[in-house]
């Protein structure tokens, strides 16, 4: 039997591995740099963790400073992008390299890989969009790294009611806020760079197929991993 | 000379993002509209937290389907993680 032939409801690896890990190595370098990466988010968390338990005044409360429903949907967008980049993969497994078809006997049409990567482009540059917008208006209303700027609405509001806006510690809140989700936007932005690449350059000119997928694989992992960092950064930054 | 990898049935992709996207919902009413103590909702809503983000490594990256030393790559980290944040909290704490 070739590596090609399977059916539609089953996955098998887009090569054969290697020796060894017992995968390709592009695959094998993608989880060891996400193991360091695991590192460098606990190294960011844990230093929030400690920092926030640590301090002897309360940080804001939930929902004070941070805007959670526009949160929660750029949450639900990067959910969205999620699955529609594992579409991807599924479709592209099965050679549907194409963007859209008509399946017969059905209104709907079928995705391909061209459809669903999309789609996860699509997605993946929304959510950096929307937090673009949210750093915008944090900062237009008074939110910095350094805390609630001299004069503006928040450093009032903290005034008139310290617990609630963690009058005392706002330095602290603003740069552990900055830094972990403008990281976590720094390797959005980079995954969504990586899939307009592979975009233009692979999937376009219908270089993957059934037999070879590697690219879609390995970037995948690294999307999905990113989706993995911002659902515990949303509950530990902006719930907690 | 290379072996062959796992293969596996395809999980039901959508249901995985219903999970995620129902989870969701309920974090953000349990953190907001649930009269539960504090300590009641840090402990729910950090369970909530890992179930997500178990069924993503799981499902969406297929770790549930890959063998035990490749598992054991993403695996390592996490005690080192462990220790790093509870040897600085016992810094604090001391």
């Amino acid at each position: 039997m070739t590596h090609a032939t399977h059916s539609v409801d089953m996955m098998r690896p887009p090569v054969p591995a290697e020796p060894g890990a017992g995968v390709y190595s592009n695959k094998l370098g993608m989880w060891v740099f996400l193991a360091s990466d695991v590192m460098f988010f606990t190294a960011l968390i844990g230093s929030y963790v400690v920092l926030r338990f640590g301090m002897p005044s309360a940080w804001a409360a939930p929902g004070a400073v941070l805007n959670v429903p526009l949160t929660g949907l750029n949450t639900f967008l990067l959910i969205c992008s999620s699955v529609s980049m594992v579409k991807a993969y599924a479709a592209i497994a099965d050679g549907k390299k194409y963007f859209l078809r008509k399946v017969p006997g059905k209104t709907m049409q079928d995705g391909g890989l061209k459809f669903w990567l999309l789609i996860t482009i699509i997605c993946g540059a929304g959510f950096v969009g929307v937090q673009v917008y949210e750093y915008i208006k944090l900062v237009g209303h008074g939110f910095t790294p350094m805390g609630y700027r001299e004069g503006s609405e928040l450093a009032e509001r903290a005034l008139a009611d310290p617990v609630r806006y963690g009058a005392g510690v706002a330095g602290m809140y603003g740069s552990t806020f900055f830094t972990m989700t403008g990281f976590h936007g720094f390797h959005v932005t980079c995954g969504v760079v990586s899939m307009l690449y592979l975009y233009f350059t692979k999937v376009l000119p219908e270089k993957y197929s059934a037999q070879d997928y590697r690219g879609i694989e390995v970037i995948g992992l690294y999307w999905h991993f990113v989706d993995l960092v911002w659902i515990i950064l949303f509950t530990i930054v902006y719930l907690i | 000379m290379t072996t062959p990898t796992t293969t596996h049935v395809r999980p039901n992709y959508m249901l995985i993002w219903l999970y995620l996207f129902l989870m969701t919902i309920a974090e953000v009413v349990l953190a907001f509209e649930l009269p539960f103590s504090q300590n009641v909702k840090l402990i729910l809503l950090l369970i909530l937290a890992v179930w997500k983000a178990l069924l993503v490594a799981l499902f969406f990256m297929h770790l549930k389907f890959e063998r035990w030393r490749l598992r054991l790559i993403f695996i390592v980290p996490l005690p080192l993680a462990a220790i790093l944040v509870t040897t600085v909290i016992m810094e604090k704490v001391w």
